[in-house]
């Protein structure tokens, strides 16, 4: 299979955003069946210094090579996707996430993340959010494996 | 840059390929025995019955765990000493056939969210010692145990014929198989087995099975030990941990077992059905963000492993060089890690158990072998470990090409790394005095340095080669000891003197001549000179924390319990201290570190529901550590003469090191003996080393009062029957034991302080019977 070249990722554009979290409602929703948000919900908009942030991840892939088992591919589409049938909960790609967007929901061991399906795009009603296509290769991650601190 | 983010199917090792016929190979297997059991899944940790296989009469059967073992004896190692207790006697040794090998998990065992959570304890009577030796393993075997429904294997009795035994979790079947064809050495066994028992044809089935083995090596000495896999699924090769103290695959050859198999169902990350696993999921995700914002600066684990610890030991006169006589050495940079990180293959998750982001677990692959029967094959080599790294040092063998070999040999071949190399260093010192010699060596010129008279020798152990210098050294130190002064070839002081075992096991990597604390770690243990009971050195040494008799002998009783916590738990160590929490440093006892025992109290509970604190976890060591000592003295030892070391753990036994060192040793005399400037002018150098041995070797008898009398035992070394009421025991039979063995020792008038005490010193109390107050 051929690498993929690209891959959607979310940008935020925080100035339109007004806090209503109707994106982590549809997030919750594709992952949990359940619009409750918060905690169940990959992207993450929370207030820092009067304006609004966004956490999602942005498919670096670094969590590729720290999966023991081998359930966190890069998919045709350039998304990192962790198949839940495989995953063994270890949570190693949750703690080693450098932007902390790989998530654990209460009761599930499996962790979650965004796979860019645009579901929160959709129902932002600002428009806040959009998806846009990056080079994999400007993006990607590399696991820290060198010797001495850097 | 290396490459990162290779498709788990495209990564390459480049090693040599092997085609078995693997269906050829499994027609020859003969079923022996056979039994279905029913799955059943784990609760809170447990899986509530141990396995019990006699290989002698071909029995199988499942034994209960009841919530009074799991009171006394908590799990893991625990469990192991209950079970031997239950089938062994006081005169069981190594090859009897009532001895057992015992695998356990423990209640931590198999969770994957918090790193080090995979190992398995391994028990038996061990060759090298005659008394009970524990090691912990890496790898998958434990929790692949576990999740087929078993908390430990226990296998007793010998098999007629060489056999495999599989565990088939997936159907809840076990048989015990003839193999009359596969491989013995490890490397090639391991992954013909894998292969064989695999569900399907992919790596992720190959995953889901773990081989216990002991190559050919493990036939032919007392080093034997078990290589534990782990199949990695980028590098396709069945790795190996291995179980490496006290010679227990010398005694898994020795029942004809050729290996045992494990094979699971799908688990996941609740296969354990802890209690609480989104407390488990938050502590280990800590840890993994310590380890990812910390490692680096701290351990480096995930880059070089233990071997990092080589250059910190040789910068602080630690690394034993030529059978510890130095502990430092011009030549040792060219082993310092940096050298095998260029050979280590990077980003690559390198856990020995799955969610180990420490990963220290490193490996060469597509190493070129040059010697033995492997010569010319690429073959992946698990480590090398610091302590494999110490062997080369106290060899003399500075080239980190020639470490990887052995390295390579020894685990295939089911060797100890240490053993071995403390071993031969040891045979390498004899023959720099003349004491051996080439034809005393079986045509070896094993002297310092020589690596290839080195390796000559292990591949001559593990072709079972018949020369009598080649059948007592792969027994090792102590029967060499005995070989040579039987001999006469050597003064027996000497001898003694240089050997560096005591209790008939191997020293591991230490020196230990300037650290009296470490001195008891190694030789106040349960099994044997290891340093899994207590690394006091820094405590000690470097920092000055521990001055007096009465603070060492605290450390020497809370490390070496603490330690033993994590092999109730089926638990690694190194995330315990090996990456420390920001801010450590500023706690009240960093050497503790305060917030990770908190993260194992809040663990334990996690996973078993109960509602343990830290000093509970300290009782549920004490228990089992008492109760091991009291077996060693069931069979006749446990007591102070069993806790001799050898003086070359203590001080410079030649002249040669004495004055390598002078300035050190003399500083020692004035200021700890009181010898005054002008008289020590006026001695000779052996009149100051015998002052110095006087001295030294008291010091040692004084520790071990301190550390008795912490202990609860006599002034012998004999837990007393009062200590382990108050620890809840309150077995009739090892009661009226260690009464029984304290009243003989009486009688041959060995209760008393071991220590020469003059002016205001003091033995630790007055009363040598103190304990019968409690």
């Amino acid at each position: 299979m051929k690498d993929a070249e690209t891959v959607k990722i979310l940008a935020f554009h925080a100035e339109k955003c007004k806090g209503c979290l109707e994106c982590m409602k549809a997030c919750s929703q594709v992952h949990f069946k359940t619009d409750e948000g918060s905690e169940k919900s990959a992207i993450q908009i929370s207030k820092k210094n009067g304006s609004y942030i966004m956490n999602a991840c942005d498919q670096c892939g670094l969590c590729l090579d720290l999966c023991p088992v081998g359930a966190l591919t890069r998919k045709k589409n350039g998304v990192v996707w962790l198949d839940k049938k495989i995953c063994i909960g270890c949570q190693a790609c949750v703690g080693f996430c450098p932007t902390n967007s790989m998530r654990k929901a209460k009761n599930h061991i499996e962790p979650f993340k965004c796979i860019s399906c645009g579901a929160c795009v959709r129902a932002c009603p600002e428009n806040a959010l959009e998806l846009v296509e990056k080079q994999v290769q400007l993006i990607k991650k590399t696991v820290y494996h060198k010797l001495g601190a850097e | 840059m290396v490459e990162s983010q290779i498709p788990i199917s495209d990564y390459q090792t480049g090693n040599t390929l092997h085609k078995w016929d693997l269906k050829k190979l499994h027609s020859k297997h003969k079923t022996l025995h056979k039994y279905s059991y029913k799955t059943n899944s784990i609760n809170k940790g447990y899986a509530n019955r141990t396995l019990y296989i006699n290989l002698t009469t071909g029995e199988i059967k499942e034994k209960p765990v009841t919530n009074q073992m799991k009171k006394t004896f908590t799990g893991g190692r625990g469990f192991g000493l209950k079970l031997l207790w239950d089938e062994i006697n006081p005169n069981t040794r190594w090859d009897s056939d009532e001895n057992e090998l015992i695998i356990t998990t423990g209640p931590l065992c198999g969770v994957t969210q918090y790193p080090g959570s995979g190992k398995s304890l391994c028990l038996s009577i061990s060759p090298s010692t005659d008394i009970i030796c524990d090691s912990n393993v890496g790898g998958f075997f434990g929790p692949y145990l576990k999740f087929s429904g078993f908390d430990a294997l226990e296998i007793q009795g010998k098999a007629k014929e060489e056999v495999i035994i599989v565990i088939d979790g997936e159907k809840g079947n076990i048989s015990i198989e003839t193999a009359p064809d596969e491989e013995t050495n490890s490397h090639l066994l391991a992954e013909q087995l894998t292969y064989m028992y695999a569900s399907e044809d992919t790596d992720r089935s190959r995953q889901k099975i773990s081989v216990v083995s002991a190559g050919k090596g493990a036939d032919n000495s007392y080093w034997g030990c078990m290589n534990f896999s782990f199949f990695d699924i980028r590098r396709k090769v069945a790795r190996l941990k291995q179980a490496g103290r006290g010679g227990l695959g010398s005694v898994l050859r020795d029942k004809h077992i050729k290996a045992i198999v494990a094979k699971v169902n799908d688990f996941n990350g609740v296969s354990n059905h802890p209690s609480d696993s989104d407390t488990i999921a938050k502590l280990g995700t800590k840890v993994h963000e310590e380890i990812r914002d910390l490692d680096q600066y701290q351990c480096k684990m995930r880059t070089v492993g233990t071997a990092h610890l080589v250059e910190i030991m040789d910068d602080y006169d630690l690394l034993p060089t030529e059978n510890y006589r130095f502990g430092s050495f011009p030549k040792a940079s060219k082993i310092y890690s940096p050298e095998f990180f260029k050979h280590f293959s990077k980003i690559i998750p390198d856990g020995c158990w799955h969610g180990c982001t420490m990963a220290c677990a490193k490996t060469v692959d597509a190493f070129s072998i040059t010697t033995g029967p492997y010569k010319g094959q690429k073959v992946t080599v698990d480590g090398p470990e610091y302590e494999t790294c110490g062997c080369g040092a106290n060899m003399s063998l500075w080239d980190p090409l020639w470490i990887l070999e052995f390295n390579f040999y020894c685990d295939t071949y089911g060797i100890d790394t240490i053993s071995s190399g403390t071993a031969i260093a040891f045979y390498m010192e004899m023959y720099e005095y003349g004491i051996l010699n080439k034809e005393r060596c079986a045509g070896l010129e094993l002297c310092f340095g020589n690596g290839e008279a080195a390796l000559e020798l292990l591949h001559r152990i593990a072709q079972g080669d018949k020369d009598e210098f080649i059948q007592v050294a792969g027994k090792g130190i102590r029967r060499v000891k005995d070989w040579i002064i039987d001999k006469g070839w050597g003064e027996s002081q000497l001898v003694n003197d240089c050997g560096m075992e005591s209790k008939g096991l191997e020293y591991s990597e230490y020196v230990t001549k300037e650290s009296l604390a470490m001195q008891g770690g190694y030789g106040l243990t349960l099994k044997g000179p290891q340093h899994d009971e207590a690394w006091l050195i820094f405590m000690d040494m470097v920092n000055n924390q521990i001055p007096t008799f009465k603070d060492k002998a605290e450390a020497l009783h809370y490390f070496p319990m603490w330690r033993t916590w994590f092999g109730l738990n089926g638990l690694c160590k190194l995330p315990w201290n090996d990456v420390e929490p920001e801010g450590n440093a500023e706690t009240d006892e960093p050497a503790k570190v305060p917030e990770h025992v908190q993260n194992y109290v809040q663990y334990q509970n996690a996973v078993t529901g109960w509602n343990v604190d830290k000093e509970e976890l300290i009782l549920q060591s004490e228990r089992c550590y008492n109760w091991q000592r009291a077996m060693n003295v069931w069979m006749g030892r446990g007591r102070r003469k069993d806790d001799w070391i050898p003086y070359r753990s203590m001080g410079p036994v030649t002249k040669l090191e004495y004055l390598s060192r002078k300035d050190r040793y003399e500083k020692v005399l004035i200021e700890n003996v009181e010898v005054k400037q002008k008289e020590l002018e006026r001695m000779s150098t052996e009149e100051k080393m015998k002052i110095l041995y006087d001295y030294r070797q008291n010091q040692y008898q004084k520790l071990a009062d301190s550390v008795y009398h912490r202990r609860g035992w006599t002034p012998n070394g004999v837990p007393t029957p009062q200590k382990m009421k108050q620890l809840g025991i309150n077995d009739k039979k090892m009661l009226s034991m260690l009464q029984e063995k304290i009243d003989e020792d009486e009688k041959a008038g060995l209760n008393k302080w071991g220590g020469n005490y003059k002016g205001k010193e003091k033995p630790p109390v007055k009363d040598l019977k103190y304990w019968e107050k409690w």
